[in-house]
């Protein structure tokens, strides 16, 4: 065991802190760093500039076009890009789908999708969720019928983050209801073009809308759009959510999350002081960090692991539920942190109002982001679902 | 970075681990826990044969370990079999001592340290000093001893113990204080059992004369060797308490897999299932919190203090919760003293008394960050 970067390593936080400062544009640390949402234009021009460093795709493997990271490089840009406010990467395209296809993919279908993932031609957005499935995906009913060198699809899909912004879309589809409901699902990609496919907007409860429902009503998808076998699509989908889940513990953002309330809390005044010397306040940030810091080791020691064959499984849970609560209990004390200045609310629903924001610039988004990022213990398998994934193979390991 | 043990390091656990799981059960601890010494000198001579001890000195000590690491891996089995010889107190506390401050004839102690012929302890709180490391009022003057020095673990079962004094300064001076090292037998000593294994004393020195050879280290200068081995001994009681969860957890899921109410497991209620799930995360956060807490104890005192003080209180927090769970879902027979997940949760809870508590760390955690 040894935490200390090695000569290597740090030769790497170099090259990667001087790519940071020559390359992320200003505008754009500027509004990661006020907690603004970036546009589809920011995200486009952010993966540019890593696609041509060859720093996009982190996870794959060379043969692909990829960085081939190790878990302490992406620890490293993981922290770096924190420290600079870099925008995050936008996960569909680049951890979900890509992993899939270089797995259970044809070659066919990793040549034409990998490089328009990397070059941006594509923007994937994920179709799983629906309305009547959510915590039990298995129970899913959107259906693809095959029909001569197509399938006909008919469903709803729910909860599509940033679908507005795709062109493409990976979905889930039911392709058998007479068997055991696992075993008659397809992993199908379908082209958002293409007529019958309809997005409408949720507004969500912090005035944004960033997911949206996905209609599909006698859609034409070609066959050669399925990936792997028919009806194997469940075992794709478990791959996805338990191969790739390299930042699920979302250390990076709590890393950055816990700065922002440090620097709120040095400017905000509590009793004539400043609030981060509020005793009651100092120790719920101290007890944060230091859980956040536990979990930045955990998120090392697993990750490292799973790139030398152990299984992330059970891992990738803890490292869900562990940090999901962390980033939540940030978002809180941000919250708490700006005191009355939470309370205007500055919907995108309800924008065009000229005025400036009553308030700190700072406080602008923290409420909004507290209310947001009550999503992080639901999606991709709630928390408690991850619970019962703990307890059930721990328990099972035994027998 | 790199999260692998080296093979050394992993072949000391798989020794120790078989050596315990074979010479350590719960029938032989109990009994262990039941004897006037509380301690058994036969597995203190094993331990020390089969070179635990001597993990936890530097070569130039006459060991080959005594890394942060070495600490973490010997008091993680120990953790996991609830021992109870003081072994901590010997070779990290008094021994990280001796190794600090000791002349050549104190050094020589070490050899029989490592060899399991000596024990030592360190006499540094005091009734009112609570965790604080600096607060000493037992004074040295005119080469008399005056105070009373408590809850001074290991002494009970001391060749020799290290005795801390003021010879300058006021009360809580980090500068002033000076130490001695003396046979615990020429000493007025009050030997009390601890809740959870291991036997503490109280001294009382009433103008205890001291002479020059019983001085360990420069005159007034013991503060920082203090902070060092304090954070040693935090790796090696939270290591200790990793592992003592580490078995509480397998019990209680043991437990919950054999235990029929209501016609089924009780393992197949969803209640206990999330509980047992909670266990199981905060325990790998405090597995990192050990990892952190070793990986910095060689880095410089700021941060291995700040690393150790992040430990400490996690493994407060989640000790308390795996221990009160572990019980709570066991029910009854967790409440006897002959099971033994009961040594195990004592040992888990007591560990938060012993070189400052979670809500101490805190504070202190706090103070470094400022800082």
């Amino acid at each position: 065991m040894d935490l200390s970067y090695s000569k290597d390593e740090l030769a790497f936080q170099n090259e990667v802190r001087s790519f940071l400062k020559e390359k992320l544009p200003q505008r754009m640390s500027e509004r990661v760093r006020s907690g603004g949402e970036l546009t589809k234009d920011d995200a486009e021009e952010w993966h540019a500039i890593l696609n041509d460093k060859g720093w996009l795709a982190q996870n794959w493997p060379k043969a692909f076009g990829g960085a081939e990271w190790d878990a302490v490089q992406r620890h490293i840009y993981d922290e770096e890009a924190a420290l600079a406010d870099a925008p995050r990467i936008v996960p569909f395209g680049l951890s979900m789908l890509a992993p899939v296809l270089q797995k259970f993919g044809s070659k066919a279908q990793c040549d034409r999708w990998l490089p328009r993932i990397l070059d941006g031609s594509d923007w994937w957005c994920q179709g799983y969720s629906e309305p009547g499935a959510g915590s039990d995906l298995a129970s899913l009913r959107t259906a693809a019928v095959r029909e001569g060198d197509h399938y006909i699809v008919n469903g709803q899909k729910t909860w599509t983050t940033l679908g507005q912004h795709a062109n493409m879309i990976f979905c889930l589809v039911r392709t058998d209801k007479d068997v055991k409901q696992q075993e008659g699902i397809s992993f199908l990609l379908i082209d958002m073009d293409t007529p019958g496919v309809e997005v409408r907007p949720i507004v969500l409860l912090d005035g944004g809308a960033e997911v949206n429902e996905v209609w599909f009503t006698d859609v034409k998808v070609p066959v050669e759009n399925l990936v792997g076998e028919e009806n194997k699509g469940w075992t794709y989908a478990k791959y996805l959510l338990t191969h790739e889940r390299t930042n699920i513990a979302g250390v990076g953002f709590s890393n950055a999350g816990l700065e922002a309330v440090k620097r709120i809390a040095k400017a905000e005044m509590s009793g004539g002081k400043p609030l981060i010397e509020n005793p009651h306040f100092a120790a719920r940030i101290a007890q944060v960090e230091m859980e956040l810091m536990a979990l930045s080791l955990s998120n090392l020691r697993i990750v490292s692991k799973a790139a030398k064959g152990g299984a992330p499984g059970l891992e990738a849970s803890m490292l869900k539920v562990k940090g999901s609560i962390i980033r939540q209990e940030i978002n809180d004390l941000a919250r708490r942190a700006v005191g009355p200045y939470a309370l205007p609310f500055a919907s995108e629903a309800i924008e065009g109002a000229n005025e400036p924001p009553i308030g700190p610039d700072y406080a602008g988004p923290v409420a909004a982001q507290y209310f947001n990022n009550r999503k992080l213990s639901i999606f991709g398998g709630s928390n408690e679902v991850q619970r019962e994934i703990i307890a059930k193979t721990t328990l099972g390991r035994m027998q | 970075m790199n999260f692998e043990l080296t093979e050394e390091r992993q072949m000391l656990q798989d020794t120790l681990r078989r050596f315990l799981s074979d010479k350590y059960d719960v029938a032989t601890r109990n009994s262990i826990l039941e004897s006037d010494a509380g301690m058994s000198a036969d597995i203190w001579v094993q331990l020390a044969e089969l070179g635990v001890l001597g993990a936890l000195f530097s070569e130039d000590d006459g060991g080959f370990g005594g890394a942060g690491f070495d600490i973490a891996v010997v008091f993680e089995e120990l953790g996991r079999a609830g021992v109870v010889e003081p072994i901590l107190e010997t070779c990290i506390l008094g021994g990280g001592l001796i190794s600090a401050f000791g002349n050549k004839s104190q050094k020589g102690i070490l050899e029989t340290v490592i060899g399991g012929g000596t024990r030592l302890a360190l006499a540094h709180g005091e009734p009112r000093s609570r965790y604080d490391l600096s607060r000493v009022e037992t004074v040295c003057r005119g080469g008399k001893l005056a105070g009373h020095k408590s809850m001074s673990l290991g002494a009970g079962n001391a060749d020799h113990v290290i005795i801390s004094a003021r010879e300058s300064g006021a009360v809580d001076d980090k500068e002033g204080l000076s130490l001695f090292l003396m046979k615990t037998s020429d000493l007025d000593l009050r030997a009390t059992p601890v809740m959870g294994g291991g036997m503490a004393a109280d001294i009382f020195l009433d103008g205890f004369a001291v002479t020059d050879d019983m001085r360990l280290g420069p005159k007034g200068g013991a503060f920082e060797a203090l902070e060092t081995v304090q954070a040693a001994a935090i790796t090696a009681i939270c290591a200790q308490t990793l592992g003592g969860m580490e078995t509480a957890v397998r019990l209680t899921a043991e437990y919950l897999q054999t235990r029929k109410q209501f016609g089924k497991p009780i393992g197949t209620f969803q209640a206990l299932q999330h509980r047992l799930s909670d266990m199981l995360i905060e325990m790998e956060q405090a597995r990192s919190a050990v990892i952190g807490a070793a990986g910095y104890l060689e880095a410089d005192p700021k941060q291995r203090d700040r690393h150790a003080s992040a430990a400490k209180n996690l493994l407060g927090r989640i000790g308390r919760m795996i221990a009160e769970d572990a019980i709570q879902m066991h029910g009854g027979i967790a409440m006897t003293q002959e099971y033994e997940l009961a040594h195990i949760a004592k040992r888990i809870v007591m560990a938060d008394h012993m070189f400052g508590d979670t809500d101490h760390h805190l504070e202190r955690f706090i103070a470094l960050s400022a800082a």
